[in-house]
């Protein structure tokens, strides 16, 4: 559930590569449809500054000619925006049945322990978090997960793959 | 080997581009639609092919589009469906993924047939990878004269894009995927009107799975007929089945409609048999809204003959001893496991994306999920199965879009043939949490095949 309060109210701005973005994602509606490109663009903010805050909706509002509830409907419908801030790498993991089936909550029991929290809550350096998520469609790969904000895949996941991947991401930084 | 349609030329180094592709022969069915055919003759020859859509639902596709209103003066649009989000089925990725000019080159020829200027492509959100490669085939095609303005100099205009999705199982469901593509919350509408009167933007509008629109590739390459010799009664053509779970080789694969399932199960050239050397227990055979079979009803019909992967003959039974072949989403379950504990987690996902505007799926879904977790958990009663079945009931043809016979279905079909076993969870609660019911009766009736050494 969205709750305006809880998200950080700094204003942000969108630079103007990220205009040009939009206005590009907007000219593919015919006229007057420019409220198509909501998703699309919401995806970008995302990927801008890793999740969707009040101040950026509004904003997200004024650019499409929008109400701002508008926009904190859509937000909040779909599953893939973040309305609070997360790790820099949120890990995805299918919980849905067909991966359960060779072992997806062993992964994620893993998961848990090595990065030391919760579902859905940053380790304390903000590179972490993890979540369940449903069916991402690759279930003859399982267990599988993703990582926004391109969604590169992992595929047969193992205890060991899963440790090289956290270990990497932390290298990175 | 049965001849391959869509996948052929999926091995080839390169496919994804568009050279590579033009050079196997792609495009082709383009040049021979645009320059040969009026739209006309393409919407007969898709009639005449049986083309059933490959979303699930198994309505055919040139019957479909004969639908399609032609008011003067509207746009008509084709929207391609490539949410994919069935639990079990993951066809219409892995064909985005290595051979994306099929869709794109299918998406040409029945955008032409319907009459549509602007298609959209809507992918699920998730799938960013699938949404780039697809961006890239379309810029190579436009390059080379097959989108934009006057195609081929046939004076047809189309252009495409790539819709993104962000997260929601049921904007899979077509009017929900077209309130998705107008900037909405992902609810269903009320039908009628159906879309090919107002669908996107209110205008006539045509929604096809991915597959469907690659299927029109071969029907206009072959021609009707050919196409309409492969498979079996009014199951012709091919099909993608993507097959996950406890198998051998899980991947996806292009089958002739009418292939016996015990073939597609066991043979190498298929699925492979059973991982691990274990027995079979359980199929869904058309991604999780379908109803569960044991193994026995899987491989052989009621009346004990072979069963093959067909709309009829896998809905041979009807939902008391039959299933459906839907989105062609197969997962096996080994001895190993839990029918209760899927029967949960299928639920669960049912009540979790549910869009919440009919209350017998809003609530029904977070009843039946509530119940099989205490069941799940050792705190069951007996009385708890009837409930789930009364519930299913209460769901199911009482609500606005399918979602909700999807999520009563594999409750009730798992109650209705693995009863003992949820009766197990109540009398045996303590054990129940420690350790799987296992085979039971529910074994498949063939020799276990020996591990290759
Ligand atoms: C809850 C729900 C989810 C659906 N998900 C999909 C999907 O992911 N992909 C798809 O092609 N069809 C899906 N469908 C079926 C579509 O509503 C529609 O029938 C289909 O896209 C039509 O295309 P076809 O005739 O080519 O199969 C879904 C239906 C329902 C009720
Ligand atoms: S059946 Fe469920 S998903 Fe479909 S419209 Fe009703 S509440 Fe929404
Ligand atoms: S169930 Fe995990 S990808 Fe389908």
């Amino acid at each position: 559930m969205l709750r305006v309060e809880d998200t950080v109210q700094t204003p942000v701005e969108f630079s103007p590569e990220l205009l040009n973005k939009f206005a590009d994602i907007v000219s593919r509606y015919p006229e007057g449809k420019q409220k198509s490109a909501l998703l699309p663009i919401l995806h970008l903010v995302q990927a801008e500054f890793q999740w969707v805050s009040a101040p950026a909706m509004d904003k997200v509002a004024e650019y499409l000619k929008l109400q701002p509830i508008e926009v904190y409907e859509v937000a909040s419908f779909y599953t893939m925006y973040f309305l609070r801030p997360q790790g820099k790498y949120v890990l995805e993991v299918c919980r849905t049945g067909p991966c359960c089936l060779v072992g997806a909550e062993k992964i994620m029991d893993h998961i848990e322990q090595k990065l030391g929290v919760k579902e859905g809550d940053v380790t304390p350096d903000g590179l972490f978090s993890w979540r369940g998520v449903e069916c991402l469609a690759a279930c003859g790969f399982a267990p599988v997960l993703q990582i926004g904000p391109e969604y590169t895949f992992y595929e047969n996941l193992t205890n060991d793959s899963v440790d090289k991947l956290i270990t990497d991401l932390r290298e990175k930084g | 080997m049965a001849r391959k349609l869509l996948l052929e030329h999926i091995n080839v180094p390169g496919i994804n581009t568009f050279e590579v592709y033009r050079s196997k022969g792609g495009y082709a069915s383009v040049e021979k639609a645009l320059k040969t055919l009026t739209p006309e003759e393409i919407v007969e020859e898709v009639k005449k092919s049986g083309l059933r859509g490959r979303g699930g639902a198994g309505f055919p596709t040139g019957m479909k589009w004969s639908f399609l209103a032609k008011p003067e003066g509207v746009p008509r649009y084709l929207v391609c469906n490539a949410d994919e989000s069935e639990p079990g089925t993951f066809k219409d990725r892995y064909l985005m993924t290595h051979i994306p000019h099929l869709l794109i080159e299918g998406m040409i020829v029945s955008s032409f047939a319907l009459g549509a200027k602007t298609s959209y492509i809507y992918v699920r959100g998730e799938m960013m990878p699938q949404i780039r490669i697809l961006e890239r085939a379309i810029a190579e095609a436009k390059n080379a004269g097959f989108l934009g303005k006057n195609i081929l100099g046939t004076g047809y205009d189309l252009e495409l894009y790539v819709q993104p999705g962000g997260g929601a199982y049921i904007c899979g469901e077509e009017t929900a995927l077209l309130e998705s593509l107008e900037g909405k919350r992902g609810n269903p509408r009320i039908k009628p009107p159906f879309p090919a009167i107002a669908g996107l933007y209110g205008c006539p509008t045509v929604v096809n799975n991915v597959e469907s629109i690659a299927a029109v590739v071969p029907i206009i390459n072959e021609g009707a007929e050919e196409y309409a010799k492969i498979g079996i009664g009014r199951s012709t053509g091919t099909k993608l089945i993507s097959a996950g779970g406890n198998l051998n080789k899980p991947g996806v694969y292009e089958i002739d409609l009418g292939l016996s399932c015990e073939e597609f199960l066991y043979s190498d050239e298929y699925c492979g048999g059973i991982a691990n050397g274990k027995r079979l227990k359980a199929v869904v055979a058309g991604g999780s809204s379908v109803p569960i079979l044991p193994a026995n009803l899987f491989l052989k019909t009621a009346n004990g003959e072979g069963r093959l992967m067909s709309y009829e003959s896998l809905s041979d039974g009807g939902f008391v001893t039959g299933t459906m072949l839907g989105s062609g989403g197969f997962i096996a379950f080994d001895e190993d496991q839990c029918i209760v504990r899927n029967t949960w987690n299928f639920a669960r996902f049912y009540h979790h994306e549910s869009c919440g505007q009919c209350s017998p799926c809003r609530e029904g879904t977070g009843w039946m999920e509530k119940v099989l977790h205490r069941l799940e958990n050792g705190h069951g009663k007996q009385s708890d199965m009837d409930l789930l079945v009364d519930v299913s009931k209460k769901i199911e043809g009482n609500t606005i879009c399918p979602l909700g016979d999807a999520a009563a279905w594999p409750v009730a079909s798992a109650i209705r043939h693995f009863r003992d076993e949820f009766e197990w969870h109540v009398t045996h609660a303590s054990e129940a949490t420690v350790r799987n019911y296992g085979l039971a009766h529910y074994a498949d009736p063939l020799p276990k095949p020996e591990p290759a050494a």
